[in-house]
């Protein structure tokens, strides 16, 4: 057989053979994608699609790292040591060919040349590692006292996973406790866009009119302002003596002010095109009231696409706080976000002696990648159009 | 056409006018009113300032007024003399200011666009027609990097990179000798020389969204059955896709071209922070965290008239692009 013949056999032959199968044995397989529903039929796609599921798990990997971000730090965020700018140290977990963990010891060592102090990791110094060993006290999933942590190393020995910042504060430790702050703003903001956008989108699309058009003149307006400067100039107006809260909730109104934007837009296309749907008519014609035909009727029909558009604005709100945080106008300390914690990798100085000031930054990175995967894999599997 | 450009021309002006609302509101926003940082700054100079003079300067500012009647005052002067009021911290006027970096920041922004126009097309063709090739799944994976990782960290790490493995500094866009220098040929090559990064920089993210949207609209464009038809008929494959299929996905881009321009203001302003670039980007962050709100206002007016502007210019060139536009009412 030739290549070619060979490349237009196999297909055919496979397609008969499960046509076969499928009329010899009529298959659970088979019955179950005939009767599988609307959100089974979107799981079974959803599953095949190999880099959505990464993206889910890791998404799920995140936000269960944030509920117990106190268990896994082996201290708390705030704790000050004079360890500055301490170099990240690793568990080693094999001693003299036995299972025994323990880390390196650090030592304070004073430059001749420049006159300043350092922090060097002394090989000489060994502490044992235990886990679930008792450390400071902290709240587990915020309300449970307990001082059980993952790992801890023995009396007098630290572990910086991640290294330390100016302050001598472990930052694999900040970095768990700002994700709180991190993950949070995402879905919090998100949920302010969408209240906004599906009410203003809403009206607009179902009423149109004057409404209408003044509505979608004024968020093509808004698309127009460049985001980060009208951001910018919106945080610099939050008073300095607001509380941590105050300023968290100012900062996720402020991302929502252009956010909403393109939820609104969303909704009002999609409640055009189902407007002119038959069912809706038929609505019309038993009686049914504005919101009723809204509510039960033209908003589960595209309910999975507003789910999908929630999901991909997730990421760029997160990296809005981190950018407005990380210029000094977002967030500020002493409330911990991966912002705020990349300000402090600021100049190029601060980089070069300590790399590892960017780890917060990756930590974002990963999040908006993992939201990108999982809603891209959502959008392909919830279209009903597509194979 | 001549109708639709007047429309469109009109619907900019509306936009501009709105643009001014929002700049002036900046300025009143923040609570507090701007004289008072002043008068604080000029005290913390070693200058007196008697009562009369700040009554004098109220009255100059219309403060205490209406916010309407000093939103007035602030367009007359807008409008009839380019004034864009004075910032306190640079002691001269925000439209010298601006003036100054004006130039520099329109050449990395326009540049950046340009660039993303000219690597993300033909990538994303290449994307669409070699789908599922080892080199669509590297472009695939390298937007994603693009998407996933915001501007200003990518530069910081830029920084970090050239400077472990060639040794040389890239931020600013002169070298330390070459600061203050006239211009020269010299000069000039050595700025070229440092224009690429915060070019790529800023370009990276805006480059991975128009190759997805390219791909995606290019794969569903080749489905269509006059592309089946051209291919029986024996249209050769490169002239195939480039002379139908491109054109109507580049139609999206085009079209996007003023969201894009946003995007690409907003990425220069925090990149040329992180990179130490004489770009409008420092001075709205630093009067921002002085409160010089009268040069804030005045910079964020200019970025959003030039991406009104460039909107406007996009529209034009849809219509160019689109003969469904073009012949609109015919």
């Amino acid at each position: 057989m030739s290549a070619i013949s060979r490349r237009f056999a196999n297909p055919l032959r496979r397609r008969k053979e499960t046509a076969i199968d499928a009329i010899d044995d009529p298959t659970r397989a088979h019955d179950e994608l005939v009767y599988a529903s609307q959100l089974q039929l979107t799981w079974l796609k959803f599953k095949r699609h190999r880099l959505a599921m990464i993206g889910m798990w890791g998404i799920v990997a995140l936000y269960l790292m944030m509920a117990f971000n106190g268990f896994l730090s082996p201290t708390t965020p705030d704790a000050r040591t004079e360890l500055t700018y301490a170099s990240p140290n690793r568990i080693h977990f094999f001693r003299d060919g036995s299972i025994d963990p323990f880390v390196y010891g650090y030592e304070l060592k004073a430059d001749p040349l420049t006159m300043t102090r350092a922090v060097v990791q002394d090989r000489s110094q060994e502490f044992d590692v235990s886990f679930f060993a008792r450390g400071p006290e902290y709240e587990l999933l915020g309300f449970i006292p307990t001082t059980i942590h993952l790992f801890q190393a023995a009396e007098g020995g630290q572990i910086f996973l991640f290294g330390t910042d100016s302050l001598g504060r472990d930052l694999f430790s900040r970095i768990l406790s700002g994700s709180t702050i991190s993950l949070s703003i995402g879905l919090v903001g998100v949920i302010i866009s969408f209240v906004l956008g599906a009410v203003i989108g809403g009206f607009s699309g179902f009423y149109g009119g004057a409404f209408d058009t003044v509505t979608q003149r004024l968020i093509e307006f808004l698309i127009v302002i460049p985001t980060i400067p009208l951001w910018l100039a919106l945080s610099a107006a939050i008073p300095a003596g607001w509380s941590a809260l105050q300023v968290y909730f100012a900062i996720t109104i402020i991302l929502s002010v252009v956010g909403w934007t393109g939820m609104a837009r969303v909704v009002r296309g999609k409640l055009l095109q189902v407007r002119e749907e038959d069912f809706v008519l038929d609505a019309q014609l038993a009686g049914a009231s504005d919101w009723r035909i809204v509510v039960v009727h033209m908003l589960p029909a595209f309910a999975s696409y507003l789910i999908v558009q929630l999901t991909l604005a997730i990421p760029a709100i997160i990296l809005a706080e981190t950018a407005l945080s990380f210029l000094g106008l977002g967030l500020r300390p002493p409330i911990v976000s991966w912002g705020v914690l990349i300000q402090d990798a600021q100049n190029v100085q601060s980089i070069l002696l300590y790399p590892w000031l960017l780890i917060p930054g990756g930590f974002v990175a990963l999040t908006v990648l993992c939201f990108s995967f999982f809603g891209d894999g959502l959008r392909d599997a919830a279209d009903p159009y597509k194979n | 056409m001549g109708a639709y450009v007047a429309r469109r021309f009109l619907y900019m002006l509306i936009l501009l006018a709105l643009s001014t609302v929002v700049a002036f509101a900046i300025i009143v926003l923040p609570p507090g009113d701007y004289l008072t940082s002043y008068v604080s700054q000029l005290e913390a100079q070693g200058g007196e300032v008697t009562d009369s003079q700040i009554a004098a300067l109220r009255a100059a500012y219309g403060l205490g007024q209406p916010e309407y009647v000093q939103y007035q005052r602030w367009m007359t002067g807008l409008l009839t003399e380019g004034d864009l009021g004075r910032s306190f911290a640079w002691s001269a006027p925000v439209a010298e200011v601006i003036w100054s970096r004006l130039p520099m920041t329109l050449l990395i922004s326009l540049g950046a666009t340009l660039l993303v126009y000219l690597v993300a097309i033909p990538i994303g063709i290449y994307s669409a027609i070699r789908q599922y090739s080892p080199g669509d799944y590297v472009v695939s994976f390298i937007g994603f990097i693009g998407l996933a990782i915001p501007n200003f960290l990518l530069g910081l790490v830029v920084l970090l990179l050239f400077n472990r493995w060639f040794g040389i500094s890239v931020g600013g866009l002169y070298s330390s000798d070459m600061q203050s220098a006239p211009w020269s040929w010299a000069k000039f090559f050595d700025l070229l020389a440092h224009l690429p990064v915060p070019m790529i920089v800023i370009g990276f993210g805006g480059a991975a969204t128009i190759i997805r949207v390219m791909r995606a609209t290019l794969l569903d464009e080749l489905e269509k059955p006059y592309v089946e038809t051209a291919r029986a008929k024996g249209v050769s494959e490169w002239r195939l896709v480039l002379k139908y299929p491109v054109r109507v996905a580049l139609n999206p881009i085009v079209s996007t071209i003023g969201w894009l321009l946003p995007v690409m203001f907003s990425g220069e302003v925090v990149t040329a922070i992180v990179l130490n670039l004489p770009t409008i980007g420092p001075v709205l962050l630093q009067s921002l965290v002085t409160e010089d709100m009268f040069l804030a206002s005045g910079i964020l007016l200019v970025l959003t008239t030039l991406t009104i502007v460039g909107t406007f210019i996009s529209d034009i060139v849809l219509t160019w692009v689109d003969p469904r536009i073009r012949m609109e009412g015919r």
